[in-house]
């Protein structure tokens, strides 16, 4: 490439009027080995810029965060799960058994009513005898 | 979206998503930090990110942020520990070589310059992004990113030029 060229270029580039397709022949240019010595002192500036450009990023891209907060989440929601049944089973369990217990009661009520029913209709007969008992003694 | 998605679409900027916050914070370590920081930051927000149709902008511009605001806290917190804030008084043979070496001066030079003239030359010279991309991500004007980089490579230049006298005398 002649020298006019890339000297137009440079002028243009220390004006920043230059486009990268033309930045990219200046820094080709002037990463070859046979630079001309008046326009040498250019030279460093764009072999540094090839360089840096070869800098990586070596450490591991660290993405483990978000799994663990999502084992997290769910043992959270185990945790109350179990929480709640325990909690909604017993209070189940214990109405389950007060019903019982009202049934119970009801039975045994129930029994002592029509016994005592039973009761009542022999004391009626009782009266019965009582007052013919009256009569005949009325009578004598 | 998943993981292996994630990384498809990250791992092609990654390096300069680094480069950037190495230029910006000069400390490698504090680079590795900073672009950890943001992939992470991605990677939370990886359900919205279907919604950006330019996921690298997004992320050179969080770490542009990312970067200015750590700048701005150490400066406040008056604790900068960066390579051009301390002098080593003993001189290695490795730092000799170094110095020697005019692609380390460029380096250094690089580092003196304003943050603004810094990015942009980093966004220009090292990834050759196209001005309306640079101006998009620094929030500037077209024509005041030209004139940014103008300056900054006239500075390199000069500085440089300087620094070969220095050598010679």
């Amino acid at each position: 490439m002649e020298f006019n060229n890339i000297e137009k270029l440079l002028e243009k580039y220390f004006e920043a009027t230059t486009t990268v397709a033309e930045e990219e022949m200046l820094r080709a240019y002037f990463t070859r080995e046979d630079v001309p010595p008046h326009l040498k002192r250019h030279a460093p500036m764009f072999q540094y810029f090839s360089v840096a450009k070869e800098e990586r990023f070596t450490k591991q891209v660290p993405l483990k965060p978000r799994k663990k907060s999502y084992i997290k989440w769910i043992s959270i929601a185990a945790v109350s799960i179990l929480i709640f049944g325990i909690y909604f089973g017993r209070s189940y369990q214990e109405q389950r058994e007060a019903e019982y217990a009202y049934q119970e009661t009801k039975k045994a009520l129930s029994l002592l009513a029509t016994n005592l029913g039973r009761g009542t209709e022999k004391v009626a007969y009782l009266r019965e005898f009582e007052e013919t008992k009256q009569k005949i003694y009325n009578r004598n | 979206m998943q993981q292996t998605e994630f990384l498809n679409v990250v791992l092609p900027f990654k390096d300069k998503l680094y480069r950037l916050a190495k230029r910006l914070l000069v400390s490698k370590e504090e680079a590795e930090d900073a672009t950890q920081e943001i992939l992470l930051k991605l990677w939370s927000k990886n359900k919205m990110m279907t919604g950006y149709n330019n996921v690298e902008a997004y992320a050179m511009m969080m770490t542009k942020n990312f970067c200015l605001d750590r700048l701005k806290s150490k400066q406040a917190g008056n604790l900068k520990l960066v390579h051009s804030n301390y002098k080593d008084e003993n001189v290695s043979i490795q730092t000799q070589i170094e110095v020697s070496d005019s692609l380390s001066w460029i380096e250094k030079i690089m580092e003196e310059l304003p943050e603004q003239q810094k990015m942009v030359l980093q966004l220009r010279d090292v990834e050759q992004y196209e001005f309306e991309e640079i101006a998009d991500l620094l929030g500037m004007s077209a024509t005041a990113v030209r004139v940014a980089l103008s300056r900054a490579r006239k500075t390199v230049r000069e500085k440089l030029v300087q620094k070969h006298n220095y050598g010679i005398q």
